[in-house]
């Protein structure tokens, strides 16, 4: 485990099997097992001025996280710094630490593709590849050389992701003839094809109607069962319906009249909504401010 | 009476759905449009019934199997031969060259501009490209002769045999390949960058190498344009002359040895043309005949392409 994010490791083999040994003995996930991740003082940057400041949170095993905030507050942003999806944006530098099971993310000698291969990701607009419904399912494990029978790797990602019925009589057609909701479960499916650790779900639901959203919802219940999940929401309903834990968000003002997000609330989700230790997500979570 | 009753109550005037003042201004435009289409469709049109008569005449003079069939090209000579296959072969032997050097290049800078050179040196290199466009063939024909041919005969391993002569297709179609590369890679660059970013954080997000990306991603999505340059840049060298006329030699010679002096369909035209033939004569026809057998090939090349473009390319919104 220790040097599987270094470059050149080659972790062909289906899944990136991450076994904690700190896993209840009933295998079941306890509250007291050890963060999958853990940012130490992680600060983000573009263009050299702060979007996200001093966060400091970990995020608990096969649990539900949310991040909620304001529109701008850097949700995305923080979310893509714990899979290095922030390597892409030239002007985006990223300091402090981001631990996952122990290892610094942003450690030297780490690879972002090998990172990316445990912590997987889904983003708010649906972008399935101009592809088969199957070629889109099948390209992760492809790319990776994962040495699996792809047709049951295709059919259980989709099953996973509820889509499955829906789409197994057309899986040579191209993804773009799906409804929005069913590519967003397809991205959903292409994610989960490659087995990794942890995903991270970028505002999945904001293009969808009530009845994909409580699809994907039901979905994201079902694999906290052996996915550590991390979703961005702007919907506090769903935030409450989905997560274990929330972290609140917002913008600070500094002297320079830079707008910088920070983290000003993280916990258990019902003590979140139900009883907030700060006025400032109170006002939030009840509505008075958005 | 209009002051105090209240505005619901009064009956509303009529909304004027219909046009108020006739837009001169966009029929105009409109008109000017049109007729920018229409010149160069007619201009096509033109060219090909120019073609259409003087062809048709030739073949009255020259049977049409003695164009297809015989092996010599020689139209001028007391005991003509009309066997346009060694001019065909000779553009082909160029062509292939050309492509084999051009094709690759282009679209391997166009994958490093795109995917993986930052943003300041795309910002410098891409205009450069551009720039390099415009150069004058004439200009790519001398390099040929002076810089190409001399480096590869000065250093050409004996165990390959003799070296090429002064004039070699395979020199020709090397700088014409290197010419056809800002072509290329300009109009590839121009469809790679267009497919959409989120695209590619898609692909990155599984894993995926830059390599990955570039090659199961970008290309496949941006094929339509990929093959569209490459369409236009074997058009500039199927029709290229000036490079072929001072590189290659102009000599006849069906072969598709790159080290052999060669003629090519343009070359012969050019040649011909520039010299002084009469109006209505057989030479006159000739030059047509074969003129109009370049415009074929090419079609079919393009119609080729299209062909491949519907079948392949993976279409993104
Ligand atoms: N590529 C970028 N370059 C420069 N600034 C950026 C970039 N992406 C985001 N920002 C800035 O960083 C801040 C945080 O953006 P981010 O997208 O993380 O917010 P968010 O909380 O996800 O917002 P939303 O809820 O609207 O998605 C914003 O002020 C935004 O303008
Ligand atoms: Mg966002």
């Amino acid at each position: 485990m220790a040097d599987q994010l270094q470059t050149g490791a080659d972790v062909k083999t289906a899944p990136p099997a991450i076994d904690a040994p700190d896993a209840a003995p009933n295998g079941g996930p306890t509250s007291s097992s050890a963060p999958v991740l853990s940012t130490e003082n992680v600060h983000v940057f573009y263009d050299g001025i702060p979007a996200v400041k001093e966060v400091t949170m970990d995020i608990p095993r096969h649990r539900v996280t949310a991040f909620i905030g304001p529109s701008g507050c850097g949700k995305s942003t923080l979310l893509r710094s714990f899979n290095r999806m922030n390597d892409l944006i030239p002007s985006a530098e990223v300091t402090g630490k981001v631990l996952y099971h122990g290892q610094d993310l942003y450690g030297s000698g780490v690879d972002p593709v090998e990172v990316r291969k445990h912590i997987g990701m889904v983003f708010q607009k649906p972008n399935p590849f101009p592809k088969s419904i199957y070629d889109n399912v099948a390209f992760g494990p492809k790319v990776l050389g994962m040495k699996v029978d792809m047709d049951e790797v295709v059919e259980n990602s989709l099953r996973h992701a509820a889509l499955w019925d829906e789409v197994k009589d057309r899986l040579k057609q191209s993804a773009f003839g799906m409804s929005g909701g069913q590519q967003q479960r397809l991205c959903i499916a292409r994610a989960l094809a490659t087995n990794p650790d942890v995903l991270l779900m970028d505002e999945p639901c904001s293009a969808l109607d009530p009845i994909a959203t409580g699809r994907i919802e039901d979905l994201m219940v079902r694999l906290r069962e052996e996915y550590t999940i991390v979703i961005v929401t702007h919907n506090m309903q769903q935030a409450t319906r989905v997560s274990d834990r929330t972290a609140f968000l917002t913008v600070e003002l500094d002297e320079q009249d830079n707008r910088t997000g920070v983290v000003v609330e993280y916990d258990e989700t019902e003590k979140v909504f139900s009883q907030p230790s700060d006025s400032r997500t109170e006002a939030y979570v009840t509505g008075r401010i958005g | 009476m209009s002051t105090d009753s209240p505005p619901a109550s009064s009956s509303p005037a009529p909304i004027q759905l219909s046009r108020q003042k006739a837009r001169y201004g966009e029929r105009v435009i409109v008109g000017f449009l049109i007729f920018c289409a229409v010149v160069s469709v007619l201009t096509t049109v033109g060219i090909v019934v120019a073609l259409v008569g003087p062809t048709i005449e030739f073949f009255r003079e020259v049977p049409i199997t003695d164009f297809f069939s015989a092996d010599e090209w020689a139209p001028f000579f007391a005991d003509a031969s009309f066997g346009v296959f060694p001019i065909v072969v000779g553009t082909l032997n160029v062509t292939f060259w050309a492509i084999l050097i051009g094709l690759p290049l282009g679209l391997g800078a166009a994958i490093f501009l795109s995917e993986y050179a930052s943003p300041g040196t795309r910002k410098v290199l891409k205009p450069t490209l551009e720039v390099l466009e415009g150069i004058p063939t004439v200009a790519y024909g001398f390099f040929a002769l002076t810089f190409v041919t001399p480096l590869i005969r000065d250093n050409w391993p004996g165990f390959l045999g003799d070296p090429p002569g002064i004039f070699s297709a395979g020199a020709a179609g090397i700088v014409l390949g290197v010419m056809i590369v800002p072509t290329v890679a300009s109009i590839s660059e121009d469809a790679m960058s267009a497919v959409p970013r989120s695209l590619r954080e898609g692909a990155y997000a599984l894993g995926s190498t830059k390599r990955t990306v570039a090659l199961r991603v970008v290309v496949p999505a941006a094929l339509s344009g990929i093959v569209a340059s490459f369409v236009l840049g074997v058009s500039r060298a199927i029709g290229e002359t000036i490079v072929v006329l001072i590189a290659a030699g102009n000599t006849p010679n069906l072969t598709f040895n790159p080290l052999e002096s060669i003629q090519t369909m343009t070359a012969f035209i050019a040649t011909t043309a520039t010299g002084d033939i009469g109006v209505g004569t057989l030479e006159f026809k000739t030059v047509f005949a074969v003129g109009a057998l370049l415009f074929v090939i090419t079609l079919a090349m393009n119609a080729l392409s299209i062909w491949l473009v519907r079948r392949f390319r993976e279409e993104y919104e």
